[in-house]
């Protein structure tokens, strides 16, 4: 029996007052593509970065790969592992983020390069034949010398997918990836998703795209209030959800 | 098909006529002015009990020279040191660690708190308070020997500075987007490396012009170790009015020179934006 690549059990995380989650549990399978569906400030957002460990974890705990991330259980209590342990950790997974984050002093193949090269101490010649294998994947090609600042913003978010794949992760985590985007620039950004999808790749998709959710996700979860209110097969909940909430969020959504 | 809608009457066509030009006649006026009293000054200074001569002379002799060679010496070795102070120090403000945040506020606190000229005296005059100093058993010495006037200008200049120059580093290093820190972190970067690749190279960019600043005002802050006897280019022009009495002609020297020093430096710092400027000049796409 296969075992999850990723397990959520009973994790809550406070900001303050406000219950960002409320002991969510969940499965991520390896080779599934799980959208994340709901109204902002519903917690999936917060859940992603928990996952990459970008925010720390109250109560409950996340295995990633088989492995307790971000503490250490020994006789009962639990300890934080060191910082350069949590780096180690992040490894595993690969970060998308709404606003890109590219680095702006480095081009685009700078950009690729700089994990594999300075984190993981790879030979540079090997690095850059697969930065710019990389890039070609992801139809930039002809925008290795250029600086973020010269790529539009569908470019921009495609040379941050290579660079989370440059890292090899076994997760790739995509925090709203087209939100930003004029929206004559998403669908290049999701084509590259579906194509990433279709080799093979384990992701969590926090979207508002219901038509990319529909067409590419194997699994749907919509979350309200920091907990998950309905999952299932993507044709299921976005066509015939159970849940009133999941049904009143579809209707204003559409 | 219906045709084109005529355009209406009454709007004569502009095309062709230019803009007169205006005649600024405030500009030309006060303009005028400025170079009247410039004039007068310049006549006043002319006619008034200065030897040109002598500035002439002691533009470029041999200890005025010297002199500037030290200011720029301690100047440039201080602020290296100042630099470096700021940017560990910063680092130590924005740690999560609070024995490391309260270090650096205290550091912040007491060389800022106190008049550099008070701190130039206590390092030069250190030998009061502690007769030998070293490592007991390994290494001592006296601090008379140790403690010349260089090593104190530049423990005192440097380490003040250090002082200033991390507020401008932490400033810069605020001025850097979370979102950066966060994508570091995400590709397995820990935060020293995280700082040392992705921030610090940004924040040099907010930090270039303040610093440019601070080391203007370094050259000058070098005047200050006259009083323990670094024999920078107002020390030296000291000693020659002292012998010659030309106090103004002397006085006079040591500014130009440091007017000099200073018009060099502003072209300098244009070159260093530029460098770290890279990847934020928009480009046609």
């Amino acid at each position: 029996m296969t075992k999850p690549l990723v397990a959520i059990r009973s994790v809550s995380k406070n900001f303050g007052e406000f219950q960002a989650l409320k002991t969510v549990s969940l499965d991520v399978w390896p080779g599934e593509v799980m959208c994340l569906i709901g109204a902002s400030g519903s917690g999936k957002t917060t859940l992603l970065r928990c996952i990459n460990q970008l925010t720390a974890i109250d109560s409950g705990g996340i295995w990633l790969d088989g492995e307790l991330l971000g503490v250490r259980e020994q006789g009962g209590r639990l300890y934080r592992l060191t910082e350069r342990e949590i780096g180690r950790q992040r490894l595993k997974t690969g970060m998308v983020f709404q606003r890109f984050n590219l680095f702006p002093h480095k081009t685009a193949l700078e950009n690729i390069t700089e994990g594999p090269l300075q984190v993981q101490g790879r030979k540079s010649d090997e690095v850059r034949t697969e930065a710019l294998e990389l890039l070609r994947r992801v139809g930039l090609a002809a925008k290795a010398a250029s600086y973020p600042a010269q790529l539009s913003g569908g470019q921009q978010q495609r040379v941050a997918i290579a660079r989370a794949l440059a890292m090899k992760p076994m997760l790739m985590l995509f925090d709203e990836p087209t939100s930003a985007l004029d929206p004559e620039l998403v669908g290049e950004v999701l084509a590259v998703m579906k194509e990433l999808a279709r080799s093979g790749m384990t992701m969590m998709v926090v979207t508002h795209e219901l038509g990319f959710a529909r067409e590419v996700a194997d699994r749907v979860v919509y979350m309200d209030q920091g907990a998950i209110v309905e999952q299932g097969r993507a044709s299921d909940v976005l066509a015939a959800p159970r849940e009133e909430r999941t049904k009143a969020f579809l209707s204003a959504v559409i | 098909m219906k045709p084109a809608p005529a355009l209406a009457e009454g709007f004569p066509d502009l095309s062709g006529m230019r803009i007169a030009r205006e005649p600024h006649w405030f500009r030309w006026l006060s303009a005028a002015l400025i170079v009247l009293v410039l004039a007068a000054i310049a006549r006043a200074f002319a006619a008034g009990q200065i030897e040109w001569s002598y500035v002439s002379r002691f533009l470029t002799a041999k200890v005025i020279l010297e002199g500037i060679v030290n200011t720029m010496v301690m100047a440039v070795l201080a602020m290296a040191l100042g630099i470096v102070l700021g940017i560990v120090v910063a680092i130590m403000r924005l740690s999560p660690n609070p024995v490391l945040k309260s270090v650096a506020a205290g550091y912040t606190w007491l060389f800022r708190g106190t008049p550099l000229i008070l701190q130039l005296l206590l390092w030069f005059n250190l030998a009061l308070v502690f007769p030998t100093i070293g490592i007991p058993g390994v290494w001592t010495a006296r601090a008379v020997d140790v403690m010349t006037p260089f090593l104190a200008a530049l423990l005192g200049l440097g380490i003040n500075q250090g002082a200033y120059t991390s507020e401008v580093m932490r400033a810069g290093m605020l001025s850097v987007d979370i979102g950066q820190y966060e994508a570091a972190h995400a590709i397995g970067m820990g935060r020293l490396r995280a700082l040392r690749r992705i921030i610090l190279p940004q924040a040099m960019r907010v930090v270039i012009p303040p610093l440019g600043n601070e080391f203007i005002g370094m050259v000058k802050a070098t005047s200050l170790a006259s009083v323990i006897q670094y024999p920078e280019v107002l020390h030296s022009a000291e000693n020659i009015y002292y012998a010659n009495s030309r106090v103004i002609e002397l006085l006079i020297v040591a500014g130009l020179w440091y007017l000099l020093v200073v018009s060099i430096l502003t072209p300098l710092q244009m070159l260093l934006e530029r460098r770290f400027a890279r990847g934020t000049m928009q480009f046609a796409r």
